[in-house]
């Protein structure tokens, strides 16, 4: 994906887009204007589309892009492992295979996943773009078999250690987690890192498992294996709230179950639940260590309101609005979640709106662009062009570290911002970082890097939110 | 699926092969696929294919 960044930076070029041309991809395109409606591509087809001031300007860019595209592939050269061409190949290569990974369009993956499962094989589905009915049938097939379906949509998982997909490096340990979310699991993860305890596995089950129309197959599939999992202390379920009909059946299971267990289903009112992925964390560390925990109420903690006033003297913000900026999907949602409760109305993935969420890991941000875990470059660009509305006050961002993210996903933000700074006007920059030290980017690295830029970085996301409301909103200090 | 973390992972990658890169980093042994897409991405012929695939079992 260096391809289309690369090609963005030529003058005149204001996007690019490179997928394969499978049916969904030419959807995918024509809704965004970039070609017409009929396009002579297959999915064995690499389309280049390229949105630029003139048409001539187009065409270079497009030159430009296949000479970077024959310079990779020569760089690459023959691959040394023995690579077969289909699933059934691999498994005749290494018969003691026990997991498939699928990454392959959502047009594709249902049936690979289909029969990885009838080979026996445990499945982490990262593809998304799988039906409904698809999913179903395949987590059918999997609790059939004892198998885990994780996905569709699945980022992240842990099993016994191993990081599947993108992880952050923590330490094996006695806390099972189910999560409908990648980024949700990462968060938790690394929370338990911070407070010593570690990830004995981590299944995600994809976002739509506690629908109606999945009711709950691989969470309940998961509960069971965890249970007898003689690794596993703590439970913590990550999630939206499930659907009405499927709740009465994940509560009956959990009544039923017998090691201790935390909930945290972002929006659902319960107070046994945990309110945040911070909270979920930090229960479930309380639990093993025999203690109990109690959220602490963060508009009242001692300084907060010195700290504030130290960056917006006075009321200069009082408001003003917040723009958030998100890479994680479920920590977006989470920001959204909490600035709703304490400001009012929160767009979400919108234009207009006094707060804005943007979840630019939401399929329309990404059309033939790399997610912005992996790249950060084109929200480095949004956050450098919010700096110059007025009407945005605060500017609220998650960084998300650990295996699959860019290898420096702070310093173009921090560029970005710096640049920024340098035009005069500009909103507060509060951030919060989900890693490990552990992780290839190292957490106080990445953190240093977003302070050295000015940026007031949160322990957690719920925190950086907060921090966020009460400078527009300065009189949540100090009310419970 | 009891043995699921007691044994070493062993994958097989169909995609992305940056998964694979990650994995062989943690030292599991990862086979990746050179997946492509079946009958050329020709919906009808993959269709045929599939109950070919049907009849075969």
């Amino acid at each position: 994906m260096r391809l289309a960044r690369e090609i963005r930076k030529k003058p005149g070029v204001s996007e690019m887009a490179a997928l394969m041309g499978t049916p969904a991809n030419h959807e995918i395109l024509y809704q965004a204007g970039l070609t017409e409606d009929s396009l002579d591509a297959g999915p064995n087809d690499l389309v280049l589309a390229v949105e630029a001031d003139s048409g001539a300007l187009a065409l270079e860019a497009i030159e430009d892009a296949k000479v970077i595209l024959t310079q990779a592939r020569a760089a690459g050269g023959e691959a040394s492992d023995f690579s077969p061409s289909s699933l059934a190949g691999a498994l005749a290569a290494a018969p003691d295979s026990n997991l498939a990974m699928i990454s392959v369009p959502g047009a594709y993956a249902a049936k690979e996943a289909m029969d990885a499962l009838r080979g026996g094989l445990h499945v982490f589905l990262f593809s998304d773009n799988v039906s409904v009915d698809d999913e179903v049938a395949l987590k059918r097939e999997a609790i059939d078999r004892d198998l885990l379906l994780m996905g569709p949509d699945c980022g992240t998982a842990y099993i016994g250690g191993v990081g599947l997909g993108f992880t952050n490096v923590v330490k094996p340990g006695r806390v099972g987690c189910i999560a409908a979310s990648g980024t949700g699991l990462q968060a938790v993860a690394s929370q338990l890192d911070a407070l010593g305890e570690g990830i004995s596995h981590g299944i995600g089950v994809g976002g739509r498992d506690l629908s109606a129309e999945v009711g709950g197959l691989m969470t309940l599939h998961s509960l069971d294996f965890l249970a007898d999992d003689p690794d596993t202390e703590v439970v913590v379920l990550i999630s939206k709230p499930p659907d009405a009909d499927v709740l009465p059946e994940i509560e009956s299971a959990l009544k039923n179950f017998d090691k201790p267990h935390v909930v945290c289903f972002l929006g659902a009112e319960n107070p046994d639940w945990a309110e945040t992925l911070e909270d979920a964390g930090h229960a479930a560390a309380a639990i093993l260590k025999g203690e109990s925990y109690q959220p602490e109420n963060f508009f009242a903690q001692a300084g907060l309101r010195e700290r504030i006033a130290s960056l917006k003297p006075g009321d200069a913000l009082h408001g003003a609005g917040v723009l958030g900026l998100f890479s994680g999907g479920t920590l977006a949602h989470e920001s959204r979640l909490i600035l709703e409760d304490l400001l009012g109305d929160v767009s979400w993935n919108e234009e207009t709106g006094r707060h804005r969420i943007l979840d630019l890991g939401d399929d329309r941000y990404t059309v033939g662009k790399p997610h912005p875990m992996i790249d950060p470059e084109s929200r480095a660009d949004m956050l450098a062009a919010s700096a110059a509305d007025e009407h945005v006050g605060v500017v609220l961002f998650d960084l998300m570290l650990g295996r699959g993210s860019s290898p420096d996903p702070a310093g173009p933000l921090a560029r970005a911002i710096k640049e920024a700074g340098g035009k005069g006007r500009r909103p507060v920059f509060v951030a919060s970082v989900v890693g490990t030290a552990d992780d290839p980017q190292g957490l106080d690295a990445q953190v240093g890097i977003l302070e050295d830029a000015g940026v007031v970085v949160l322990p957690s996301n719920a925190q950086a939110a907060r921090f966020a409301a009460a400078l527009v909103k300065p009189e949540l200090l100090g009310v419970g | 699926m009891k043995d699921l973390g007691r044994k070493p992972l062993r994958v097989v990658n169909v995609g992305l092969e940056i998964f694979a890169d990650e994995l062989k980093n943690q030292s599991v042994a990862v086979t990746q696929v050179r997946w492509r897409p079946p009958a050329g991405g020709k919906p009808h012929l993959l269709e045929i294919l599939e109950k070919l695939e049907e009849l075969d079992k």
